[in-house]
């Protein structure tokens, strides 16, 4: 009897998995550092046109799952994953799948603002010109302008894009990563804390933009912020000590988490 | 008291007066029964340095001071009429001089004592016999003027030795003292040690500085010099560099400034390309172990004296070039060329381009480039279009400071490249550079009085000009570039 409940349950949650659109797919996960294991069989997916939140005390992988998505541990040398990572179904560790191609599918918007020390537009067409994406110079000046704009940023600066990118202010500079993100037209944007290096008018612009974002792309955001992951969010996960903790609904998460440590972590009891 | 003795006994009071400084601070504040303001031992410091310091910048006034007021004395006492005829005021006092340290030597070696100066044992009748006997020889019999002057140099000099002495470490023992006796334990003797150090500090680079101005002071007054004896027009636009020894001579600085852009410029091209993909592989590609161990052994290359490549020039890389390029090509016959010593002052400068474009590649922040791998580009696409055009600027002040070196290199050129001045284009051709007529202008028996080696310091100058126009374009390049991660 157990053991067909049991059973029956597997078979719903299978199907309920089917009926989900994953974007992305993360199976048992694990990462290390030379010797150190950062990551333990993390299984966590990404959902199509949602915003993911992934909180957890500092040091707990949270991070580190999120530069799994887009293979940017590889550019760490001691740094080995294993386990399973699919992107539409297909692993992205697969031979067949380079890893330019991966990165423009996964754009990434970093910590810090970190534009390149070249004007705002060549910021922008810098992905676009790398992959090819611009037939023409109207081309490529559609593709700035209208990254620009999906990143609420055209209006600011559409008279000034020969100036430096570095010139910008703080929360100028981050939503013009977001836009350089956004030129190759990926299908999922990973934001690395984008927000906490920004004072908190800047940063409801960028919240504000992650809303706008999500219709056309599944985001991944880490954040230390709870109100954030709150206030962005559609999913939340939470890690610790390199473990996923719980994976639910963000409003089931922030009123109601199964898990006592999940609770006490948003309660402010710890980290 | 010689100053070796002196600046001894100065040392042996500084220490004495550290420890009577620290003693006194120690015991005063036991006395009264207060915290000390400083440690004891910066009490101690603080003596030793009221000891040490001014009685030694007195000690090297005094001695820059002393030989000044003493020749000008002595100079005095010299009439007209024992200046040789074409000779020179200063040739008669360089003899003084020598007469002057040969009486001390023939006192020394012979045990006459300072009488025999005056009695006749020792007069200007046996003098020359006297000194050639201790191993002073001189040129012709001593007048009786420039007898009597060096003995008034040598008794001015032993005056001055014994008041220097005296002064020297009266000063330092009265300061010692002093401070010794304002020592309490509420002086404030941290931050005079402080301040001694920053006034340390400071004096060090006034040093520098005023030795770059007095170089630049000397170089300036002798090629005002040259161009009151010869037109300027001439030495800055004739194609001919052709210098005589009993005048009319062409001094051009065309041909030398040629040769010495000529070879730069082939260092350069041999340097730079190779310096900056040494750069490229060490910052981005090489892991850190091999890094830590190629990159010394790079800066090993600058480290060879340059005479060892000029060797290497001359007998290895001049012949090959010869043998295998310039004649089956027919292009020339000689071992010395522009090539040779252009290839080998490449490889020498190799180190300053990759040494600091790696330590300027390095600088930029990871996250560049970061940003540019999660935008999908490949290692070298990264390089290419992020890297090095963030670190551009710094590159080209390496490059620049490569340049300035391979402008003011010249053993390499003597012997790679040979001696002669020459405009061509032809690169198996031998030439010269500036630096080389410097020296070669320089050599032998000469006096300061003719075009032909005057030329020297106008070439001189000019070089300066040139490098130092090459250190401030550097300076600003490189200044540009730090403000751009702030």
């Amino acid at each position: 009897m157990n053991v067909l409940t049991e059973a029956a349950t597997e078979k719903a949650l299978v199907k309920k998995m089917n009926e989900i659109n994953y974007k992305m797919v993360g199976q048992d996960v694990s990462v290390y550092y030379g010797d150190k294991r950062a990551l333990f069989d993390v299984n966590l997916g990404v959902r199509d046109n949602t915003v993911t939140a992934l909180i957890g005390p500092s040091g707990c992988g949270k991070s580190t799952f999120l530069r799994c998505l887009n293979r940017m541990n590889d550019t760490i040398q001691s740094a080995k994953v294993t386990g399973r990572i699919t992107l539409d179904g297909q692993d992205i560790h697969d031979p067949s799948i380079d890893v330019v191609e991966l990165r423009a599918r996964v754009g990434m918007v970093f910590q810090k603002p970190n534009p390149f020390p070249k004007s705002i537009y060549e910021n922008v067409a810098y992905g676009p010109r790398i992959h090819g994406l611009a037939r023409s110079k109207p081309d490529m000046d559609q593709i700035v302008e209208s990254s620009l704009q999906k990143a609420g940023l055209w209006n600011e600066v559409k008279d000034r894009l020969n100036e430096a990118g570095t010139g910008l202010s703080g929360g100028q500079q981050q939503r013009l990563c977001i836009a350089r993100a956004v030129a190759v037209s990926p299908e999922v944007i990973l934001m690395d804390e984008p927000c906490s290096a920004l004072d908190p008018i800047a940063t409801a612009r960028v919240e504000e933009l992650i809303h706008e974002l999500r219709a056309n792309y599944s985001i991944v955001i880490v954040t230390h912020s709870m109100q954030q992951a709150a206030r962005v969010s559609q999913r939340t996960a939470m890690f610790h000590l390199g473990h996923l903790v719980e994976e639910d609904d963000t409003d089931k998460m922030f009123t109601n988490p199964n898990d006592q440590r999940t609770q006490d972590y948003i309660m402010g009891r710890f980290g | 008291m010689s100053v070796g003795s002196i600046v001894l006994v100065l040392l042996v009071l500084a220490v004495i007066g550290y420890f009577l400084g620290r003693g006194r601070s120690l015991s005063a504040a036991k006395r009264d029964h207060v915290k000390l303001h400083s440690l004891p031992g910066y009490y101690g410091q603080t003596v030793a340095l009221f000891v040490a310091v001014p009685a030694f910048l007195l000690l090297i006034v005094w001695l820059f001071i002393q030989p000044v007021l003493i020749e000008s004395r002595v100079n005095e006492m010299l009439p007209d009429s024992v200046i040789p005829e074409g000779g020179a005021r200063s040739l008669v006092m360089a003899d003084v001089r020598q007469i002057a340290g040969g009486l001390d030597a023939v006192l020394n070696r012979t045990g006459l004592t300072e009488e025999a100066l005056d009695d006749g044992r020792l007069d200007v009748s046996n003098v020359r016999a006297r000194l050639a006997e201790v191993g002073v020889a001189l040129g012709s019999d001593v007048p009786t003027e420039v007898y009597e002057a060096a003995k008034t140099y040598r008794r001015s000099a032993d005056t001055g030795d014994l008041l220097m002495a005296i002064a020297v470490i009266g000063t330092a023992l009265g300061l010692g003292v002093w401070a010794l006796m304002r020592i309490s334990p509420k002086m404030r003797a941290r931050n005079v040690s402080e301040n001694f150090v920053l006034a340390l500090l400071i004096g060090s680079s006034t040093i520098a500085i005023l030795t770059t101005a007095g170089i630049v002071a000397s170089l300036v007054f002798e090629t005002v010099n040259f161009f009151k004896m010869y037109p300027a027009s001439e030495f800055f636009f004739s194609t001919v560099w052709n210098p005589q020894f009993r005048g009319g001579s062409e001094l051009g600085i065309w041909p030398l400034l040629w040769g010495t852009l000529y070879i730069s410029l082939v260092a350069l091209l041999v340097a730079v390309p190779i310096g900056l993909m040494i750069a490229i592989y060490l910052a981005d590609y090489a892991s850190q172990s091999l890094r830590s161990l190629a990159k010394p052994a790079i800066e090993i290359l600058a480290g060879i004296p340059t005479i060892v490549y000029g060797l290497f020039a001359l007998i290895t890389v001049g012949p090959f070039l010869r043998d295998w390029i310039a004649q089956p090509l027919g292009l020339g016959n000689s071992s010395s060329s522009v090539l040779t010593a252009g290839l080998v002052m490449g490889v020498m400068i190799i180190p300053f381009v990759s040494s600091l474009s790696d330590d300027i590649i390095n600088a930029v922040p990871q996250a560049m480039r970061d940003g540019s791998y999660a935008m999908g580009a490949t290692q070298s696409e990264t390089i290419k279009r992020v890297i090095l055009p963030a670190a551009l600027p710094g590159i080209v002040g390496a490059i620049l400071l490569a340049a300035s070196r391979a402008i003011g290199e010249t053993m390499i050129v003597v012997l790679g490249a040979g001696a002669a001045a020459r405009l061509d284009l032809n690169p198996f051709e031998a030439m010269t550079t500036v630096t080389v007529k410097i020296v070669s202008q320089l050599t032998g028996d000469t006096e300061f009085a003719s075009p032909e080696t005057l030329v020297a310091f106008a070439l001189g100058l000019t070089l300066f000009v040139i490098t130092l126009g090459l250190n401030v374009l550097a300076l600003y390049v490189v200044r540009r570039y730090r403000e751009q991660y702030e």
